[in-house]
């Protein structure tokens, strides 16, 4: 298991290295320095901070020499400081990173508390009632936009009912409350972020439980557990599902990236403090070394999360790490 | 010939009816969406306004039809832009294979590592937001599904004895590549963009209604919708009509995607 993963580990370094040069290149896509442009978008940003910053970049250099000035950074944690407050951009993700993954694995853990049983219901009545509904279902979650659910469900549980709070992750007067109250107040906060966070992937996770789970239903095996006489449940939640669940460990894993880039549309819709809105703030603002942190984080974190998922399917399917060496 | 089912037919008809409005937009709706009416604004769905007007007073039904102009165009054209590369990446990388293969193959999965609506705020920022810029952003941030489906495609393609025979009569790579393998290979490619088409429809529309992507006073359903979340619980024809456009839309290409993909796909074929 360890030679597997430190294999996996050696692999993704030319991932890792190209993630910088894309994140670079990105960033040097404008025509002129990147801190000019910022001057004339900004009138805020002093002359002297200006110089600072083409220092610090060393943009009197030639390209390759910038990029490995700020690689040699970039390996200490030192993403620069941003435009806007002057402040090191790693404490500023850092500080906003914890809410975002917070988010992010409570829609994942809603999405497959959600996702596996209906996709595993319709995979075994297929063309039933229910199978059909819930095609209907995940072809419209596909097709809703994100922001728009968003406004809807704001607009109704926020707005028209009142029950739930609108923006932020916490009451003005939080301060003041026990912890169960804190607790509650925080929840009552995050319900429709994670619950918005969550439909798309919904849609996506029990389609392909239910095709995962179809094909696993109709391999031999399965044949053999129900000639042996094994009751229907067994062969069901024991034979089948344990290995339909397999494959969407990775699909799991690739759905990472999307849920990231999500969370800049209902972090920002929700007003939630996290990377998200971090990000969408800083594209308004052409707050470029947070953007390029941001960037390079991103990356890192699907890298991260592909990582993850390959380590659990190689936890769960010996033939994997066997078949690697 | 097998028949489509119902829903891949009820996709076509979405897909044809929102790209007739799209291109009869100025005999659709005899109102300019551009027209600004102080005196009606934000006056409910009427005879005179069948969808209501919005803060503005403009008639949100004339700025819808244009909408669908802006948005199904932004679609195809960034779809175009990512089939293209797509198909150029791929093809090199299958039919090389060797070292290009593997530089391909490895900027795809670098490509692929980034959240992709990040890499296009990312790339906003810097070249700044405007109609033709999300285009080629979209555009060039998607190609990598195409890219992979065009290489899996040729490598099996190339061993075939019609690539041989070609080589044989002294066809040059590139025109093997262009008149034998990428129209024989294209098929999965094709059916994908339709459901890119979707997908890239949905950036768009998440683009404008955060600001970053068609400017005002240039209508998408996207930016339309930017106007539903101050006007939330006053106006809803504002929230629901531009919406209810983008799903509708969007499950229409979905569902004709699906179902071309069901049709070509020689396993489901009895």
């Amino acid at each position: 298991m360890v030679g597997y993963i430190s294999r996996r580990l050696i692999g993704m370094l030319p991932v890792l290295f190209g993630i910088t040069v894309v994140t670079f290149f990105v960033i040097h896509l404008s025509p002129g320095k990147p801190t000019r442009l910022q001057a004339e978008m900004s009138p805020r940003i002093s002359l002297e901070a200006r110089e600072r910053l083409d220092r610090l970049y060393g943009l009197d250099k030639p390209v390759h020499e910038q990029y490995w000035q700020w690689v040699k950074r970039l390996a200490r944690f030192d993403l620069g400081r941003s435009f806007v407050d002057e402040r090191p951009v790693s404490t500023k993700i850092l500080e906003r990173l914890p809410i975002t993954i917070a988010i992010n694995v409570l829609s994942l853990a809603l999405i497959f508390s959600i996702a596996v049983p209906i996709g595993v219901a319709s995979a075994v009545r297929e063309g039933s009632l229910l199978d059909r509904v819930s095609t209907v279902v995940v072809f419209i979650g596909f097709a809703v936009p994100t922001f728009w659910l968003a406004l809807l469900l704001m607009s109704f549980f926020g707005v028209h009912l009142g029950w739930l709070p609108i923006s932020g992750i916490k009451s003005i007067d939080f301060e003041e409350y026990n912890i169960i109250e804190k607790c509650i107040d925080m929840a009552g906060h995050l319900i429709l972020p994670v619950f918005v966070s969550a439909f798309a992937g919904l849609a996506g996770i029990s389609r392909y439980m239910r095709t995962s789970m179809l094909d696993v239903l109709n391999r031999d095996f399965i044949r053999t557990a129900r000639a042996k006489g094994l009751p229907e449940n067994k062969v069901i939640y024991k034979h089948a599902l344990k290995n339909a669940l397999l494959p969407i460990v990775t699909i799991v894993g690739l759905s990472v990236p999307g849920l990231i880039g999500g969370s800049v549309i209902f972090e920002s819709i929700y007003a939630i403090p996290g990377m998200g809105k971090l990000f969408y703030d800083s594209v308004m603002a052409r707050d470029y070394p947070v953007i390029m942190g941001i960037l390079f984080i991103g990356a890192v974190l699907t890298l991260v999360g592909n990582l993850l998922a390959d380590v659990i399917y190689a936890c769960v399917d010996p033939r994997i790490r066997v078949s690697g060496r | 010939m097998k028949k489509f089912n119902k829903l891949a037919v009820f996709g076509f008809v979405v897909v044809a009816v929102m790209a007739s409005a799209a291109v009869f937009a100025p005999f659709i709706t005899g109102c300019d969406p551009g027209a600004i009416d102080l005196g009606n604004s934000l006056m409910p769905p009427s005879i005179q306004h069948i969808m209501g007007t919005d803060s503005l007073g403009r008639d949100l039904f004339s700025r819808m039809v244009y909408g669908a102009r802006i948005s199904l165009s932004v679609g195809f054209v960034a779809v175009g832009i990512s089939v293209v590369a797509g198909i150029i990446l791929g093809s090199l990388a299958g039919y090389y294979g060797g070292w290009v293969d593997s530089v391909i193959s490895r900027f795809i999965d670098i490509m692929l590592c980034f959240p992709t609506f990040f890499l296009i705020l990312a790339t906003i920022a810097v070249l700044g937001p405007g109609i033709w810029n999300i285009m080629v952003i979209i555009g060039l941030t998607g190609w990598m599904g195409a890219a992979r489906l065009i290489r899996a495609e040729i490598l099996s393609l190339k061993e075939r004895e019609f690539v041989e025979a070609a080589r044989a009569v002294g066809a040059s790579d590139l025109r093997i590549i262009a008149c034998h393998l990428i129209p024989n290979g294209i098929g999965p490619v094709l059916v994908s963009a339709t459901l890119g088409v979707a997908g890239a429809i949905l950036t768009e529309s998440a683009l404008s209604f955060l600001g970053l992507g068609v400017q005002p006073p240039v209508p998408s359903w996207g930016n339309i919708l930017t106007e539903a979340k101050s006007t939330l619980g006053i106006a809803w024809w504002i929230t629901v009509f531009p919406g209810l456009a983008i799903l509708i839309t969007v499950l229409g290409y979905n569902l004709l995607g699906e179902g071309l993909r069901e049709h070509f796909n020689p396993h489901r074929r009895q």
